[in-house]
């Protein structure tokens, strides 16, 4: 019987009853497309918006009014916009967005890469590890370290935060996952040790430091976009650039991943040059965001979520709606954090925790009839 | 053909697999069987390069060693024994994985429904919509196997036999199930492709593989066409236990053969 039974055409079975609009049910790819596009928009909102408010008068119109030989604004009034929007609004603009989309970029590779949905640089002590290296930058950049800050120049505040991400998520890695498999409470207990060391470094440096390296750390370590300066976008926007254009090579890959480490290789993945660059890409993105803005915490965590909720998790357009809603979520919470108390500012760090600590808790809470685990 | 030339695999300090050697032809259904701790989940395992080996591993005439995971992603499929997922994934876009990974071998337009066939020839027509952890195991198995099959759904491309390497592939199902599954395999194999099967239960082993290769301790104890592996002797010296085979029990005691089923209307339900 069997030599008579080739496979069957697609028509000889019965399909199953499809979704609305003839979809396949339970394909979210559609979806996965509309929310990439959406949010794109959405991020030029938030550009837009992040260009035209602030604590300064500062308006574009009345600048590109002036350049365009429109309305009668006064030269000195139209050079003072063009100070605060040119090299105060853009460059914090462009942090923004390249560090919103970083964190969150890096929090979804890390749960890919270990399985699990909890884990965030900021939450297992990859973000410490990073300060740690940028805090050796800062402290001991002028003398011990002299001759590596002179030859990477404005790189070496970022290589080093690159580096102290790395080494520390390569511990992670090694302390937490067994035969491919990650235990969560391994993870973020090995997380939280692991921050604690470099924490304890990092104290021991500051303990040393000087009074105005003490206040550079103070003004650092609070998690802000307010130093921006067309440096510091020069400094960590391209190693950031990359680590997202890598990461975008990555989706098909962590999609795998989550069948596991051996399934993965099965669907062809070559899984230890796999699991490196993510690491590598991780530790990039993570370390640059850190060594420009500080602390900057729960991005990571929030926004992948927030996205698996909505579209699934299909990393194809997880990775994607992740750079965008990250970058988006970060100019909001930017100019939140610019206009609640103007003229002062809240550093960002403090907002991004305020929307990120009770989601955190909510998605504990309630993951399991969300998630369905 | 797959052909395992004298292989030695050695786990932290412990050595599982003696020299073991095997050949499984496309066109058939190969089994393994073999009591606990034989050796047969490892010898899958090193067939699929998850465990390092001595010795060679050739598929139709290529050391595997040598070959790219992306290459032999469209030559073989796997199905692993337990599968749980760390993210809320649908039941179709875990299916649909075995497309984006695999080499499915069909046009276009029929690779977009390839889930949905997929499912219902492991009989879960309709549960494309629901999640993965939802399942239960014995569904969760078939909704791996369903992306299994989707990797390599044509057994043969271009003349090229393809693979299904399947580890205990009924061991959480039901009877009927059981009996679908294998004949998911079977009717693989007799369309041109081969398969590898790690089998716990000799009835299902007897009724549907073309050959069987028996492991005992690490080390081949017998291979060959059912009927010279399947007998008293090999049993015996294989499982330890006096099974004596094709005989009934007293009058009186019931038994259930999976081989009184008419394997017609098994089929038919698919």
């Amino acid at each position: 019987m069997a030599s008579t039974m080739s496979l069957p055409a697609g028509d000889d079975l019965a399909r199953p009853a499809g979704a609305a609009g003839g979809r396949p049910a339970g394909d979210r790819s559609h979806l996965g497309r509309l929310v990439v596009i959406g949010l794109g928009f959405a991020l030029i909102l938030a550009m837009v918006l992040s260009m035209t408010t602030g604590a300064s008068g500062a308006s574009v119109v009345n600048l590109l009014k002036s350049w365009l030989g429109l309305g009668s604004a006064d030269a000195g009034a139209a050079l003072r916009d063009y100070a605060v929007i040119v090299n105060i609004r853009m460059p914090r603009m462009i942090l923004g967005v390249l560090i919103g989309a970083g964190l969150a970029v890096s929090g979804l590779l890390m749960q890919g890469l270990f399985r699990n949905p909890l884990a965030d640089p900021g939450l297992v002590g990859v973000s410490s590890g990073s300060a740690l290296g940028a805090v050796t930058i800062i402290v001991l950049g002028g003398t011990a370290l002299a001759p590596f800050t002179t030859m990477l120049g404005i790189w070496s505040l970022p290589a080093a935060a690159f580096g102290g991400g790395l080494l520390t998520t390569f511990v992670l890695y090694r302390v937490a996952t067994r035969g491919g498999q990650t235990a969560i409470a391994t993870m973020l207990l090995a997380g939280i040790a692991i921050g604690a060391l470099a924490g304890a470094f990092s104290g021991v440096l500051t303990y040393i430091s000087s009074e105005n390296q003490l206040r550079d750390l103070t003004f650092w370590g609070m998690g802000s976009l307010a130093g921006a300066t067309w440096i510091k976008v020069l400094a960590a926007g391209p190693i950031i650039f990359v680590a997202l254009a890598v990461a975008g090579f990555l989706a098909k890959g962590l999609n795998a991943m989550t069948l596991g480490e051996a399934t993965a290789s099965h669907l062809g993945v070559p899984v230890q040059r796999f699991k490196r660059i993510t690491i590598v890409a991780v530790a990039a993105a993570t370390g640059a965001s850190v060594a420009v803005s500080g602390g900057i915490g729960f991005v990571g965590i929030v926004v992948p979520h927030l996205l698996r909720l909505v579209i699934g998790p299909d990393h194809r357009y997880l990775l994607p709606a992740s750079a965008l809603l990250g970058a988006t979520f970060l100019l909001f919470c930017d100019a939140l954090s610019r206009t609640i108390v103007a003229p002062a500012e809240l550093p960002i760090g403090i907002v991004t925790a305020a929307f990120g600590g009770p989601f955190f808790l909510w998605i504990l809470l309630h993951r399991r009839s969300a998630f369905a685990w | 053909m797959i052909a395992i030339d004298t292989i030695d695999v050695t786990v932290g300090s412990r050595k599982i697999l003696h020299g073991v050697s095997l050949e499984a032809p496309a066109g058939k259904l190969t089994a393994i069987i073999g009591p606990n701790g034989s050796g047969k989940s490892t010898l899958l395992k090193a067939l699929c390069r998850d465990h390092a080996y001595t010795g060679t591993i050739f598929l139709d005439g290529r050391d595997i060693a040598r070959m790219s995971p992306v290459e032999i992603a469209g030559l073989r499929a796997v199905l692993p024994q337990s599968s749980n997922l760390p993210f809320p994934f649908t039941v179709r876009e875990v299916v649909a994985m075995g497309l984006t990974a695999g080499r499915p071998g069909v046009d276009p337009r029929t690779r977009q429904h390839l889930p949905e066939e997929a499912l219902a020839r492991v009989d879960l027509a309709g549960f494309g919509g629901r999640f993965y952890g939802e399942l239960s195991g014995g569904e969760q198995q078939r909704v791996q196997l369903a992306r299994v099959l989707c990797q390599v759904w044509e057994p043969v491309v271009d003349g090229v036999p393809r693979y299904l390497f399947l580890d205990e592939p009924v061991s959480s199902l039901d009877i009927k199930h059981q009996l679908m599954i294998m004949d998911v395999a079977r009717r693989f194999a007799r369309s041109g492709g081969g398969v590898i099967a790690v089998l716990h239960d000799l009835n299902l082993t007897a009724l549907y593989a073309d050959a069987i290769t028996a492991l005992r301790e690490g080390r081949v104890v017998a291979s060959g066409r059912p009927e010279t592996v399947l007998t008293d002797r090999v049993l015996e010296a294989v499982f330890d236990v006096p099974l004596r085979v094709g005989m009934a029990p007293r009058a009186g005691k019931p038994f259930v053969l999976p081989q009184s089923v008419d394997l017609g209307e098994v089929a038919s339900v698919a």
